[in-house]
């Protein structure tokens, strides 16, 4: 087995990285053909190499699973420490998937330097499963901000006209976040004796006015990251001018950093911080919640409008976070989960639309049911799984947070189910602009249903958010032990 | 078979009918889609039926067929509860359910949608059947936002037409401000008794009663009457209660079977099960129970006027379910549930069979729907006029026919309350009963008696050229037939078990204090002493009037028609539904239009971006210029700026001192 040779862990983040550089080696101009078989063959293999570690996974164990470590920098005490929990696993679990679809969705629409286009997201995706695989801050730190390197040239190679201020205010706003958290993280290395272990410093205590201040810089870093209100607006730029492919991994997967990030770090290492502000980041995210629902409903482009359902949803992800229980942490985990699938789903509806009209403007369409009956099916299911609906994945994580919410404060519940009028009001209006109606325009009466390609990938999604929706039993038993684990962290008292 | 095998076979039959003729509608065709779907809903009906038998012989059952998630020390399932109750509801919608399902055969084979329509319908009843055979608040809501999304995709069943997008889209948001309330009450539930699951919820109901909790500052409420409004509220979107009423007019853009199905006869009574499944916590708080009791009062009465100065004939209909619901709703608030229950089965037959004969006329009317050219259909169409008949008898309350035990029974039982409010609602409900008889008269002296006032030139609005009207065909009036029957009977047989025969013991909780129905039932002496009582009370004489009055001025005396202007403000506030149409426009629709524009706008354009995000970039360059301007390069500029900052040293020292 490879997996004597080389750690389970490190097969997961190296094998994706391994052939984005093979892509780029055996890739290049005339060798499209190459380039695309060997990315989907690499997205597979990274996919499939998940399976028996879900299988094997020990759902009743505490500790961090699939341990490794070998020094790395030994003058600062730096390790090579990777580790799991079940919330790293699900979350690794949603990157593996979320690399294969977009291999395929760029298949046949990727023309320019495919190779390169193929590469960045195999190396992007490796180093997601680096961040949520690191036992060590430091390397934590180095995955995270590798991250922003792909994500960048993504946009501002392969995006629309608009490419270099959005992928400028990208990297300036998500870098300017972290920068603090590196000062945190030294400040840290310094309190825990001169560890980066991540283990060592929820075993170390800290002064309470240290706590706040540690909690603000790493907070700057996440809050940035999943877009919290109101460091949000580089998202919907991004999105816009971001290739489809970019958007699908922007918003499955590199949000779902900042949630990561609040778990693993901020909630253990400064329980006593997080408890104390807890108040401060929920009302924040109550405000994406109704607000970013508010400007969601106005937008006039697709994609601005499901950057900005996302920031709303985002905000049930915090606020399932900080209000310290386990159906709220469960429900903001399962969010995670469930919006990467759902956003997922409905970027590369659009992405199916501009393909064809060139066009991401609601009123260029109408009327597309008339042409695209089967289109218009798949998509309706992504529509109202992204309004809630029971039955479908993005019921799961809303409910499990306003059942927590309640138990917190019955106000923070009733600003959070605010949402199931304001989600559907505006993901069901864009649908009926978009789909229903009489033929809108000659464009629209012309449009091809979806190819064998496309149906494939709506699809296999429509089964995975429904699946979800129906039976999230599987989800939530992964994550249980792990939740209690940070919650009973983050309720210690350390200083 | 085991129990737990049956009740699947009930629940998931139509599911795979509708899955069959949804995903393979096209290999199997037409008949293969309707010939599937109908026996899945055949199936379910049987299966109904025996479990029905088993209820009735003591047989209940309460369990999980699978775990949902497991949160913390909560476990969420899916799971079944058949009781009296479930059983009743069961029968109900399959019956109303397979008599649609063959109607649409008729009614829809010239639809190019023909298999996608079987699909729906059979999903519909599906997902009604989970609603209510639920054993937990979370199931219930899986169902009740099922059934909600069928609704929303069956009135855009012509998503060709303007008017049905715009009313399916309507109906979702406006049940959706229900289930905002709804889910606010499965969270206190949650929170507050530690379960979703009915019994053991309904277990800690008194417990729930004795706690307050405080929402504003210093103001104390009681726990159980502010989830029991939670609730209703839900209940108030799904079962269209004033003032979450204004989605149920419009849903008449979609076909009229569903019509019948969905926005007559079950859906939309689903609120009321909810409220009767939840007797054990509405009977610990007579707040909630008032609030109920005033809204179905003013349902009951404000929307049935309404239904008076309608000219197209689905929406008369459409404005006496409102009208009826009310009542039912009445019923809950007096504690009097096994009335609203038994008025909700009686209602879901005569009123689908009012439904489903408008669905007649319209068809033999080629397409139109509007009452002023219609007339005399009496002769063209004679079984659909004695079946409409039958049915209006029924829905104004005609002794011996089942709207008379069931309406009669909710006016008694309210006349018999103390709760606060029940003054009010008794005046509703009988001037109610004058209006019922009104509109429901107006629109029978309309369609059937009188002359034709078609025409043979006229054009209707699709363009064909009008043909004479013609009776349906047999695959249409069959289930109106059988509808029929079930209008005539269905109130005399069942009236003695189900309210004073101890049908719902065990399954409705009714506190003592709260009995009316049992009161009412020391009166009780059969439905054939209660049939001929009928015939001396105040309700018969006030329908009986409003029968008059609209033969007077429908029928006999034109002049009178014509003197109607008079009233002409208030027809005018009728016509415009008392503006609460143009009030959700402005204040919701656009309102929350504008504030977006302006969050937007303002919060995220002009400050976030423009001023923190761009202006920190701007500040940025600007302080570099700056800087860059204060190194001239002169010696001597550096040496004045030293000697401005020594100077500044020395005297914060000295002050500092």
């Amino acid at each position: 087995m490879l997996t004597n040779v080389i750690g389970s862990l490190s097969l997961i983040v190296w094998l994706p990285i391994a052939f984005g550089i093979l892509v780029l080696v055996f890739g290049g101009e005339g060798r499209e053909r190459i380039s695309k078989w060997l990315s989907l063959l690499g997205a597979v293999l990274g996919a499939l190499v998940v399976i028996p570690l879900w299988l094997q996974f020990d759902r009743s164990e505490v500790a961090f699973q699939f341990v490794e470590f070998s020094p790395w920098v030994d003058t600062f005490n730096i390790n090579y420490h990777l580790g799991i929990d079940g919330i790293s696993l699900i979350l690794i679990l949603l990157n593996v998937v979320t690399t294969i679809f977009v291999v395929v969705a760029g298949w046949e629409v990727i023309t320019k330097r495919v190779s390169h286009y193929h590469a960045a997201f195999l190396i992007l995706s490796g180093m997601i499963n680096g961040v949520f695989c690191s036992l060590d801050a430091m390397l934590f730190y180095v995955f995270f901000e590798a991250t922003l390197i792909p994500m960048f040239l993504i946009i501002g190679v392969w995006g629309g006209p608009n490419r270099v201020y959005a992928a400028v205010k990208f990297f300036l706003y998500t870098l300017a976040g972290s920068l603090l958290t590196l000062v945190a993280l030294i400040y840290l290395y310094r309190l825990s004796g001169g560890s980066f272990s991540i283990s060592d410093f929820y075993a170390t205590s800290i002064p309470e006015s240290a706590q706040v201040m540690i909690f603000l810089a790493l907070f700057a870093a996440f809050a940035v990251k999943i877009p919290m209100w109101p460091v949000h607006t580089w998202l919907p730029d991004a999105h816009v001018e971001a290739p489809t492919g970019g958007s699908v991994v922007l918003a499955a997967v590199m949000l779902k950093l900042g949630g990561y990030g609040f778990l693993r770090l901020s909630l253990p290492i400064v329980p006593d911080a997080a408890q104390q502000l807890a108040p401060f980041v929920i009302a924040l995210s109550l405000i994406a919640i109704v607000y970013i629902g508010f400007v969601a409903l106005i937008q006039k482009d697709m994609k601005k409008l499901i950057a900005y359902s996302s920031i709303s949803h985002m905000g049930f992800v915090t606020l399932g976070i900080f209000i310290f229980n386990a159906e709220g942490m469960q429900g903001a985990i399962i969010q995670m989960v469930s919006h990467g699938f759902i956003s997922a789903a409905l970027f590369l509806c659009v992405g199916v639309l501009y393909d064809r009209l060139h066009s991401r403007e609601i009123s260029d369409y109408g009327g597309v049911v008339n042409s695209m009956p089967i289109f218009a099916a798949l998509f309706l299911v992504f529509a109202m799984a992204n309004a809630g609906l029971p039955g479908t994945s993005g019921f799961v994580g809303e409910f499990l947070v306003i059942m927590g919410a309640m138990a917190s404060n019955f106000w923070f519940a009733f600003a959070a189910a605010m949402t199931l009028i304001l989600g559907a009001a505006y993901t069901l209006w864009m649908y009926k602009r978009v789909v229903f109606g009489d033929v809108g325009s000659e464009q629209v009466a012309g449009l091809k249903d979806v190819n064998a390609r496309e149906f494939t990938m709506l699809l296999v999604l429509a089964l995975v958010v429904i699946g979800v929706g129906l039976y999230p039993k599987p989800f939530t038993d992964v994550i249980g032990v792990s939740v209690s684990t940070i919650l009973e962290l983050a309720s210690v008292t350390k200083y | 078979m085991t129990s737990m095998n049956l009740y699947l076979l009930a629940a998931l039959s139509p599911l795979l009918g509708a899955v069959l003729a949804g995903f393979f509608g096209r290999q199997i065709g037409r008949s293969g889609s309707h010939s599937v779907t109908i026996l899945g809903v055949t199936v379910s009906l049987v299966a109904s039926l025996i479990i029905f038998r088993d209820v009735l012989n003591g047989q209940v059952f309460n369990g999980a067929v699978y775990t949902w998630a497991l949160i913390g020390d909560v476990t969420f399932e899916v799971g079944f509860l058949i009781d009296r109750l479930s059983a009743l509801m069961m029968i109900v919608v399959t019956s109303v359910s397979l008599m649609v399902h063959i109607y649409t055969i008729g009614y829809m084979k010239e639809d190019l949608g023909y298999q996608r329509f079987f699909s729906y319908i059979s999903l519909f009843t599906f997902a009604m059947l989970i609603l209510v055979m639920s054993n937990n608040f979370l199931q219930l809501f899986f169902g009740w936002e099922a059934v909600g999304l069928v609704s929303y995709l069956l009135i855009g069943f012509w998503y060709k037409k303007d008017s049905a997008i715009y009313a399916n889209l309507k109906a979702f948001l406006v049940n959706r401000v229900g289930d905002f309330g709804f889910l606010l009450g499965i969270a206190l539930v949650l929170h507050y008794a530690g379960s979703l699951d009915y019994v053991a919820v309904f277990a800690q109901s008194e417990n729930l009663a004795t706690q307050q909790i405080e929402l504003f500052n210093e103001v104390e409420w009681s726990l159980v009457t502010v989830i029991c409004i939670c609730l209703f509220v839900g209940a108030m979107g799904k079962s269209a209660q004033f003032p979450l009423h204004v989605w149920l007019p419009d849903s008449m853009e979609g076909p009229t079977p569903i019509s019948a199905l969905i926005h007559a006869a079950t859906m939309v009574t689903a609120g009321i099960f909810l409220v009767a499944r939840m007797s054990p916590l509405f009977e610990y708080s007579e707040a909630a129970l008032s609030f109920v009791l005033i809204i179905g009062s003013i349902t009951a009465l404000f929307m049935g006027l309404l239904g008076l100065v309608q000219n197209d004939i689905k929406r008369v209909v459409a404005y006496s379910t409102l009208s009826q619901l009310g009542y039912m709703t009445v019923a809950l608030g007096v504690s009097a549930y096994s009335a609203a229950m038994f008025h909700l089965m009686t209602h879901a037959f005569f009123k689908a069979l009012l439904f489903l004969a408008a669905g007649s006329v319209i068809i033999g009317m080629h397409h139109q729907q509007d009452m002023r050219y219609m007339g005399g259909l009496r002769r063209k169409m004679p079984i659909t006029w004695l079946v409409s008949l039958i049915g209006s008898l029924a829905l104004i309350g005609f002794p011996f026919l089942s709207g008379f035990y069931s309406k009669d029974s909710i006016i008694e039982t309210v006349h018999l309350s103390t709760i606060p409010g029940s003054g009010f609602a008794y005046a509703a409900v009988l001037i109610g009963v004058f209006i019922t008889a009104l509109y429901s008269f107006r629109m029978y002296f309309l369609v059937f008696e009188g002359e034709y006032r078609g025409g043979t030139a006229k054009r209707n609005h699709t363009g064909h050229q009008h043909h004479e009207p013609h009776e349906s065909p047999m695959v249409v009036w069959m289930p109106l037939v059988v509808l029929a029957v079930l209008s005539v009977v269905s109130g005399a047989i069942s009236i003695e078990s189900i309210l004073f025969g101890g049908y719902f013991d065990g399954v409705i909780f009714v506190l003592s204090s709260h009995d009316v129905v049992g009161q009412f039932g020391e009166h009780f002496h059969g439905w054939l002493a209660m049939g001929l009582h009928g015939f001396q009370t105040l309700p018969f004489w006030l329908a009986l009037a409003g029968v008059f009055v609209a033969w007077f001025i429908f029928l006999y005396s034109p002049r009178a028609r014509a003197r109607l202007s008079v009233f002409a403000p208030i027809t005018r506030l009728l016509e415009e539904k008392y503006f609460l149409d143009k009030l959700n426009e402005w204040c919701f629709a656009l309102g929350s239009r504008s504030l977006g524009g302006i969050l937007w706008r303002f919060g995220d354009q002009k400050i976030i971006d423009g001023l923190l995000v761009n202006g920190s970039a701007k500040l940025v360059g600007k302080t570099g210029i700056l800087l860059r301007r204060m190194q001239t390069g002169f010696v001597s500029h550096y040496a004045f700026v030293m000697i401005l900052g020594a100077f500044a040293l020395v005297t914060i020292w000295h002050f500092g001192k």
